[in-house]
């Protein structure tokens, strides 16, 4: 099981180190080292490192590097997915998850990762029960703990520790009571050069925030529901009644939760609501180049595209680059050779253009890589798969709760080729 | 105020004044400290100095202050053993606690106490709190088990832990019973003979029971848990399955791929012709699909499980190959993994899409990802016969950027599409030549080298080329140097007048500059060569290479069904069995796949049997001394790979040479022939063979030597067409050597001479290997009986049917032109062997599609006889099993050109004299299969 953890950032000093087993030496970490320095950039470091007496199976979030030592034969997908968990619930407790929060935290911190695992086992990951156990800081705590002398761990057994429902803690009250859903679509798509849609997938979540009181439960169903044949839930989710009857059944978690999360593959057919007019020309031997895009919508039911965002890596030749903008704001980086164009709202009546020209290195011949352009966006009100919510209801309670369902779609790994 | 006070430090003696600050009268303060204490340890400072005040702190209400001190005692009381004992009341106390968070916190922290003076006192406090009433201290107890275990595994045995713990998988709540799997998993690692997780069907069905409703983690235990069992039939391997596929869906990513593993395995027990079957190779794909759109670091390791997963059952992923493209800001470590699943999914189906992929990726910016592109598209030409052409051509392409590393890339590729299609592609060697001064890698260089002594004949200049090469000739990596001398020597065989000079110059850098052996030996072994038989040499340097595998990378299958037991693991991201790098060895079990039971016997197909059941039962397959010999001698007669190319003759040589030196001493026996040392006459093997297969059933290699079926001659010409010649013949196989064997007679008045024969290209190349020599003239009425020898080396081309041979015959006379249809097995050439594991998977890697059935009926032969008449014909069984009755054998062959052909031969008793013969038949070139069944019924019915 999990041995250790070492938390390392970018410029490769462990801040923070946690053994739920015996003391591994943190020299292990040199291993990790020389990977880091191998892989150029902090993401390309492996996930998977052997040394000789123990793996490190590592993930890289806010620019942390969480390293796990482990030293039998465990699931690697397991500690990994507890490391992401790990991340989440520092984010979860602190708002943010960095170097300086850590460090500040830094007791809260080892007191919750001693919640979450014992002896390498999972203990508590669900952040209800943890809550329970250590309480967030938060100012007002602080104070009051400093004057009473009482503290933020809870001395009671997390009621939801045990229970059929280990996500939901009991005697939860609220005055408003309200259930508010998120339909939430990413666009993953690949666009060759002439604009046609070589792979695109929808992956989509429906993230909750529930605030009801006592012990409700949901039933949510949808106008069409076989979209959603590839689909992961969350626990709460009644899966024998999604089999048989395609309706989502649950007593739901208190507070914000991801309920579902699902995949609409590149079978069926995805609507692409964006694309990008583009002429990028290099010519061998001349110091300067053409650039010229153009953005403009495509299927997009109506709505409006919002939050555009260009961003491409432009060829390591690639000196300096003046442009204009026909709306929005743009930068290039002359160091990283990354340009942005921070579009905004696309108008259809006028299109967003930005042209103009690059001076290139005298004398070397063109690049022999194309820019690759990534495209961010935001849609209001849609979802692009089509999918829509048919209606929720609530049992087991008397009060009448508010509900609220919003949709939106966005751009994920959305690239195009030039 | 944030924790980060905590980190400063005044100049002077910051312990001493943590001390006095710890021994503080004020709870505040006091808790202050030790928080200060804590906030040290994490960043690695040493503060075990301070051991004995922080104890003292220990007897406090205050839970928090508690825990800090149980955090800091866990550190340390490794390195202050005596100390810690100073702990040990408090913690006896605790666990009596009526606060069960007390109770369990308790037991846990002694657990993490290594040290073993504490353990002693802990088993009482443990004992106690394994029959917990509160179900939070019994789990949390049951993991102090597996920790107490790792500490100190003789006493957990004596104190009789290990079974209260397994009660504990009867336990009412899902929760307790998943941390007991989780222990007793974790302990029975370390012991792999204790049979700790003693799986019947009662205890599978409380863990199935406690899998729906214990959390994410223990769902992941226990799935492993049962991916260990053995069902007993297919009934109970489905039901299983049907629970477990829900899990398919859960939003952890580690659960989804622990249920991929149950039923990848469990699947293995179900039949092909099950509807479930089929639903459940439809249920698999999503839940792998989803796993791409996760965090990077969880696709890698679901990339890694994937690849497995694509090998041993192609059918989950053949329609999802998009989701493996690549996106450009993808880790390189996730690049790489896509593009391996890429060309294992690759078909004739997607080839294009594929190609089209490969080609962008190679113009990115990541070197190692691009090389990796260049070389997919190899991959792709060698995999995807008819993408060859578009391989090539893309290429091509790729090498006019003039990028270097491309470029080399391309070369290294471009060598090994030579290997696997000769005589195709030769049009692009000048590009390649063009590209020669910027290669600076050994392996392109080598590759280009090879390249140019290979096609020597066809590149006007390439003793220019090669001789450029020479100059820098001790500069070079041994990689090059051994092409280079190869290459040499292959273009003085070739055009021996104008490179004398050069030839001679490398055989001294080999043998007489150079300080490595291998570089030596090669050297001198073909300086002696050329010295003494120029011809042979030409044979042996010269001679067929074998033709390169289709995959290379791909995993043997029996480690391949190893791994898929262990998909999740770190073993399937490694790729390798856990036993070859888990830490220490502990002795890791071996894991196989089920066999396949069924509750009613059904027939099963060759391809799930033997790969099912590694360690299983075996079907009576052959496994005699005759097998194992046969073995042996064909490892002797197996093509050389890699090393100096040798005629296939030559083996055969020394493999009689060993086996007449090593049968002698061994029998001895009055009928057998020694051999001579030179030359082996044609009928040597057969007395040989008659000789020995009373004593050894030899299933192969000395019947290698005996010759094939012969039809008796058929009148090919006749004299009224031919002015007056008529030839009859008909085709022989012996030894390896195909020959023509030719009547001629003249039925004209006048004398004929100055014959010669010619062929036009045909399907296979074959070809006159000498002269057709008719020694005296003919004179009228006289007849002559001629062999002709055959090679199949000569040019290439589809004949329709494909056995059609066109000859042309000329003698003083005139030129006359006849057809003729070849009988195949003269192709079947003397190494069509096939290993057994090799057999099944080429038998699952060929598509339906291709398969043919045949009938042949009447045959009075059994199945003893029908193999070994098919053996003479270089048609090898490989196993034979009996299935309700009826023999099954399995068979291989090969032809002159390197194409496999598979047969599955069902012999079927009819009426009491004759039997039907069921033939399937399996190639990756289908057409053949009419005409090998024409052999076959052939060398059967004569």
């Amino acid at each position: 099981m999990i041995h250790s953890l070492f938390l390392i950032n970018s410029s490769g000093d462990i801040f923070l180190e946690k053994h739920w087993k015996s003391v591994v030496s943190r020299s292990v970490c040199d291993y990790f080292f020389e990977a880091q320095e191998r892989a150029t950039e902090a993401e390309n470091v492996p996930p998977v490192i052997p040394t000789p007496h123990h793996y490190l199976l590592s993930v890289y979030r806010h620019k942390i590097f969480f390293v796990a030592v482990i030293q039998t034969e465990v699931p690697p997908l397991f500690v990994i997915e507890f490391l992401h968990r790990v991340v989440d619930t520092f984010q979860d407790y602190f708002g943010v998850c960095s170097e300086p929060v850590i460090k500040d935290n830094v007791v809260v911190v080892y007191e919750v990762l001693e919640e979450m695992l014992d002896n390498g086992f999972p203990l508590a990951t669900e952040s209800n029960i943890l809550k329970e156990l250590i309480k967030p800081p938060t100012i007002l705590r602080t104070v009051v703990n400093t004057i009473t002398g009482s503290t933020n761990v809870g001395d009671q057994l997390p009621t939801g520790q045990l229970s059929v429902v280990p996500w939901r803690r009991t005697g939860v009250k609220y005055t408003n009571n309200e259930a508010y859903f998120d339909v939430i679509e990413e666009i993953d798509a690949i666009i060759d050069k002439s604009g046609s849609t070589i792979t695109a997938e929808i992956q989509g979540v429906i993230d909750a925030c529930v605030k009801l009181t006592g012990m409700p439960d949901l039933t949510l169903s949808f106008m069409n529901p076989r979209l959603l044949d590839d689909v992961s839930f969350h626990p709460c989710v009644r899966f024998k009644r999604w089999e048989s009857e395609r309706i989502l059944s649950f007593i739901p978690p208190d507070g914000n939760f991801r309920l579902l999360s699902y995949h609409v593959s590149a079978q069926n057919l995805v609507a692409i609501p964006v694309y990008v007019k583009h002429s990028i020309s290099f010519r061998d031997s001349s110091s300067l180049g053409r650039f010229e895009i153009t953005v403009g919508p495509k299927q997009t039911m109506g709505k409006t595209i919002e939050g555009v965002m260009v961003t491409s890596q432009m060829p390591k030749g690639v000196l300096n680059m003046s442009l204009a903008p026909s709306q929005g704001t743009h930068t290039f980086d002359p160091v990283t050779k990354m340009l942005s164009w921070d579009v905004g709202k696309i108008n259809p009546q006028k299109l967003p253009s930005l042209k103009g020209t690059m001076s290139l290195q005298a004398g070397a011949s063109k690049p022999d890589e194309n820019p690759t352009i990534n495209l961010q966006f935001k849609i209001q009100q849609l979802a692009i798969s089509g999918l829509k919510v048919n209606r929720l209801d609530m049992y087991g309670e008397k009060y009448k709760p508010f509900k609220g369902i919003k949709y939106m779609t966005k751009a994920g790994k959305f690239q195009v080729r030039t | 105020m944030t924790d980060s006070k905590y980190f400063t430090t005044t100049k002077k003696g910051e312990i001493f004044e943590l001390k006095a600050e710890l021994n503080s009268d004020k709870k505040e303060k006091k808790k202050e400290a030790v928080k200060k204490v804590i906030a040290s340890m994490t960043v690695g400072k040493d503060v075990s100095a301070l051991f004995p005040d922080v104890v003292n702190c220990m007897q406090t209400d205050n839970l928090e202050l508690k825990k800090l001190v149980y955090l800091y005692l866990m550190n340390y009381a490794k390195s202050q053993p005596d100390m810690a004992i100073m702990a040990v009341n408090t913690f006896v106390k605790d666990c009596e606690d009526p606060n069960p968070l007390i109770r369990a916190l308790a037991v846990r922290t002694m657990g993490c106490i290594r040290v073993d003076k504490i353990t002693e006192y802990l088993c009482e406090p443990l004992r106690k709190c394994l029959k917990d009433e509160d179900p939070y201290v019994r789990k949390t107890a049951a993991v102090c088990v597996a920790k107490l275990h790792d500490i100190n595994a003789q006493l957990v045995e004596d104190q009789g832990f290990l079974d209260t713990l397994k009660d504990l998988i009867s336990d009412s709540n899902p929760m307790v019973v998943a941390n007991a799997v989780a222990a007793l998993s974790e302990i029975a690692e370390s012991h792999p003979s204790s049979n700790l997780l003693d799986l019947n069907p009662q205890s599978i069905n409380k863990l199935l029971t406690a899998l729906n409703e214990c959390t994410e983690w223990g769902q992941i235990f226990i799935l492993d848990c049962l991916a260990n069992y053995t069902p007993k039939d297919d009934r109970e391997a489905q039901s299983i399955c049907e629970r477990v596929t829900p899990r398919l869906s859960h939003a952890n990513s580690a659960v989804v791929l622990s249920a991929v593993k149950v039923l990848m395995k469990f699947m293995e027990m179900l039949s092909k012709d099950l509807d479930y079957y089929g639903t459940l190779l439809k249920k698999l794909a999503p839940p792998l699909v989803t796993l791409l759109s996760a965090e990077p670091e969880l696709q890698y390791v679901a990339l890694r499980n994937i690849n497995l997963i694509v090998q041993k059952r192609p059918e989950i992923l053949k329609h999802e190959m998009k989701v493996f493209f690549v996106k450009y800001n993808d880790p390189i470590y996730v690049k790489l993994e896509k593009l391996d699943i890429m060309i294992r999914l690759a078909s004739q189906a997607n080839i294009a899409q594929v190609l089209a992929e490969l080609k962008e990726y190679a113009t990115e910016v990541d070197v190692d990802f691009v090389r990796k592109a260049v070389r997919a598209i190899g991959r792709c030409a060698i995999k995807v016969e008819q993408s060859a052409e578009r391989c090539v051509s893309t290429l091509l392409d790729l090498i006019q950027t003039k990028v270097n590393y491309v470029v080399q890339e391309a070369i290294v590729v471009i060598k090994d599409i030579f290997r696997k299609y000769p005589n195709k592609y030769e049009s692009v060697i000048a590009t390649l030549c063009e590209n020669l001064d910027s290669l600076d890698e050994p392996e392109a260089r080598a590759a280009m080298i090879w390249i140019v002594g290979e096609y020597a004949e066809r590149i006007d200049n390439a003793d220019e080329l090669l001789e450029s090469f020479l100059e820098g000739f001790h500069d070079e990596s041994t990689q090059v140097q051994l092409q280079l001398l190869t290459a040499i020597v292959k273009l003085f065989l070739k055009k021996p007048t104008e490179t004398q000079e050069l030839v001679q110059q490398v055989l001294s850098l080999a043998t007489q500059d150079s300080d490595n052996p291998d570089l030596r030996d090669r050297g001198y072994i073909y300086w002696r060569l050329l010295s003494t038989d120029p011809v042979a040499a030409k044979e042996v340097v010269l001679a067929e290479k074998p033709l390169i595998s289709e995959e290379t990378d791909l995993i043997e299958p029996t480690l391949l069904d190893e791994l898929i037991c262990y998909i999740g693991t770190l073993a399937s991201v490694y790729h390798k069995p856990p036993s070859a790098f888990v830490e220490g060895g502990r002795g890791v079990v071996h894991k196989s796949l089920p066999p396949r039971t069924a509750s009613s016997e059904s027939t099963e197909s060759p391809e799930t049997a033997p790969a099912g059941a590694p360690s299983g039962e075996q079907p009576d397959v052959i496994p005699t001394q005759g097998d194992l010999l046969g073995d042996l001698l064909n490892l002797d007669l197996g093509p050389p790979v890699g090393g100096p190319p040798l005629t296939t003759s030559s083996v055969q040589m020394g493999a009689v040479d060993l086996l007449g030196g090593g049968l002698d001493s061994l029998i001895g026996g009055p009928n057998f022939v020694a051999p001579p040392a030179a030359t082996v006459p044609p009928n040597l093997g057969t007395s040989m063979g008659s000789g020995l297969s009373d004593l050894f059933d030899l299933t192969s290699g000395v019947g290698t030597l005996s010759g094939s079926y012969v039809a008796p001659k058929a009148v090919w010409l006749p004299a009224m067409k031919a002015k007056g010649l008529e030839i009859s013949g008909t085709f022989t196989r012996q030894v390896g050597s195909i020959s023509m064997d030719l009547q001629l007679t003249n039925k004209a008045l006048q004398v004929m001479t100055d014959f010669a024969i010619q062929f036009n290209r045909n399907s296979f190349g074959l070809a006159p290997a000498a002269p057709l020599q008719v020694h005296a003239p003919l004179s009228p009425n006289q007849t002559v009986e001629i062999s002709l020898p055959l090679n199949t080396v000569g040019s290439v081309m589809k004949m329709e049917p494909l056995n059609n041979l066109q000859v042309a015959v000329k003698n003083n006379i005139d030129v006359f032109y006849f057809s003729t249809l070849y009988p195949l097995h003269i192709l079947f050439v003397e190494d069509g062997k096939m290993d057994r594991q090799m057999f099944l998977a080429t038998w699952k890697d060929i598509p339906n599609e291709n398969e043919a059935q045949f009938q042949i009926r009447d045959c009075s032969l059994n199945a003893e006889a029908v193999s070994s008449r098919l053996q003479s014909s270089n048609i090898f069984t490989v196993a034979k099993r009996n299935v309700e009755g009826q023999d099954m054998l399995y068979q291989s062959l090969k032809l002159t050109n390197g194409i496999w052909v598979l047969a599955e031969l069902r012999i079927q008793p009819g009426n009491p004299s004759f039997t039907d013969l069921e033939l399937s038949l399996k190639c990756r070139a289908p057409e053949v299969s009419q005409h090998v069944y024409q052999a076959y019924e052939t060398i059967l019915k004569n």
